[in-house]
């Protein structure tokens, strides 16, 4: 926990943020020129493979932030401490939208490599199930009355969602073993290049350094909400301080404080 | 003590439908009302209405089933109930229990009445394999339950009732498969395959009641 402490206040810092944030700019950008320029079209898929770098890195950032969510979920039911809330909205908010990106990507590749937009393929599925789930998620956050109730629900749907994600990838799995549709031609190639391999690990490193980046500014931000939200509950309007004026007065020139 | 408070949550709730009929005058219309669409949607051609049969039954059975978990917390809102539930002895899983063994006990009735229709307006052989049929259909409700009775509190102590479709449904995507398959394979005389469909569901069920009983503490507290 004190580790845990001393990375989150170290992250905190906007010297640590500036750096992480030069740092993914700097590797998605190796990335872009690597995946682009450096590395060998496909044999079989030519340029559409590309996609492949920044696809996987998406998908393995969306796993990586519904992972955190559970965890930090965990525990916040443990510990009560609104930070871990903090940390799992922020991972959500993120899962989601790399989520997302994961399934458009996968899409645009599988329209010239499988011949269409979706097809029902258990991954797939489950990557939008998944997504689904997490939706349900920060729309949960926003039907809730109070930040205390918010918090407790929150972190239960977070747990929820990573007991329930197995059972429905084997489930879609195994319904999709007993329909077999036309075959596909799975994306990527059985063995990889050491350069194509190189780039993906490349990939992976920016995009997991984006993620640190944008959980370090949604924690600092979701720490200003809360100091602000604390900070209008203590602290008295000016009206309610203010001496004691004629009615008309306050009328006046009270409008524009 | 677990026993003894889920029994009597769930007595009440189930004293409180039959005074109330609820569930049999207005959900159980509603489902139906969504069969005759879903019918209308497909056509009148019969080999496809038993071809999706399975489908619409677990389908009006799920969407009617929503309106079923938000109802049985509507009702613990009024005159102070839920402080009541609050303070029932013993841990708040036996209350979640309680909720849900009632909520089910009311699905399965549903998915039964339900089914006769689709047997009839869809051609499903109910006869065929009953025994299998009423073991999906219990294992089935079962997971429904699982999850409704653990969201359909947030329904009624949020700021709107919207989120409970959008929270419930994508999980129980499991419940919904594996049902509707094992439906399938029951009444077309795929026995081999029903029981590893009923695992699934046995599996969700066993995940979920477990996973509910340890947190609707959290959910329950204010």
């Amino acid at each position: 926990m004190n580790t845990v402490d001393r990375v989150l206040t170290a992250a905190g810092t906007r010297t640590a943020q500036r750096l992480l944030g030069w740092a993914s700019v700097g590797t998605l950008a190796a990335t872009a020129v690597a995946g682009l320029l450096l590395v060998p079209p496909d044999a079989e898929q030519g340029d559409v493979q590309r996609l492949m770098y920044v696809h996987v890195p998406a998908a393995w950032l969306a796993f990586l932030s519904f992972g955190v969510v559970a965890a930090a979920s965990a525990a916040y039911l443990r510990t009560g401490r609104i930070r871990w809330d903090r940390v799992a909205v922020s991972s959500a908010e993120i899962g989601v939208l790399f989520c997302a990106l994961t399934i458009a990507l996968g899409s645009l590749w599988g329209r010239p490599v499988w011949g269409a937009w979706w097809t029902w393929d258990p991954r797939l599925t489950t990557t939008t199930v998944l997504l689904l789930v997490y939706v349900g998620y920060l729309t949960l956050r926003r039907v809730a009355d109070s930040p205390a109730r918010r918090a407790q629900w929150s972190a239960v749907v977070g747990l929820v969602g990573v007991v329930d994600i197995p059972i429905v990838h084997m489930s879609v799995v195994w319904w999709r073993s007993l329909h077999q549709e036309a075959t596909v031609i799975r994306p990527g190639t059985p063995t990889m290049d050491g350069s194509m391999l190189a780039t993906l690990l490349l990939g992976v490193l920016a995009f997991t350094l984006a993620y640190s980046y944008l959980m370090a500014v949604r924690l600092r931000i979701g720490r200003l909400e809360d100091s602000a939200a604390s900070a209008v509950m203590t602290t008295p309007t000016p009206r309610a301080t203010a001496p004691r004026r004629p009615a008309a007065a306050v009328d006046g020139g009270g409008r524009g404080a | 003590m677990i026993a003894a408070v889920a029994t009597a949550v769930a007595t009440k709730d189930l004293r409180m439908e039959l005074r109330s009929r609820y569930a049999a005058g207005s959900v159980l219309p509603f489902a139906v009302t969504m069969l005759l669409a879903f019918g209308f949607a497909l056509g009148p051609d019969r080999p496809l209405l038993a071809q999706t049969a399975a489908g619409m039954l677990w389908l009006s059975a799920t969407f009617a089933a929503v309106d079923l978990f938000h109802r049985s917390y509507r009702t613990e809102t009024e005159a102070g109930a839920l402080d009541g539930l609050r303070l029932a002895p013993g841990p708040a899983g036996a209350v979640y229990l309680g909720k849900a063994a009632a909520v089910a006990a009311q699905l399965l009735c549903l998915v039964v009445a339900t089914g006769v229709v689709v047997g009839v307006l869809f051609g499903l052989p109910l006869g065929a394999a009953p025994v299998l049929l009423l073991l999906t259909a219990a294992l089935g409700v079962v997971g429904l339950s699982a999850i409704g009775s653990l969201f359909g509190l947030v329904s009624v102590l949020g700021r709107r009732q919207a989120a409970l479709p959008v929270l419930v449904l994508p999980l129980v995507t499991p419940v919904l498969i594996g049902a509707i398959r094992a439906t399938d394979a029951a009444v077309s005389g795929r026995t081999a395959e029903v029981g590893g469909w009923l695992g699934v569901l046995a599996a969700f069920d066993a995940a979920f009641l477990a996973t509910g009983f340890l947190v609707y503490v959290h959910l329950l507290e204010d």
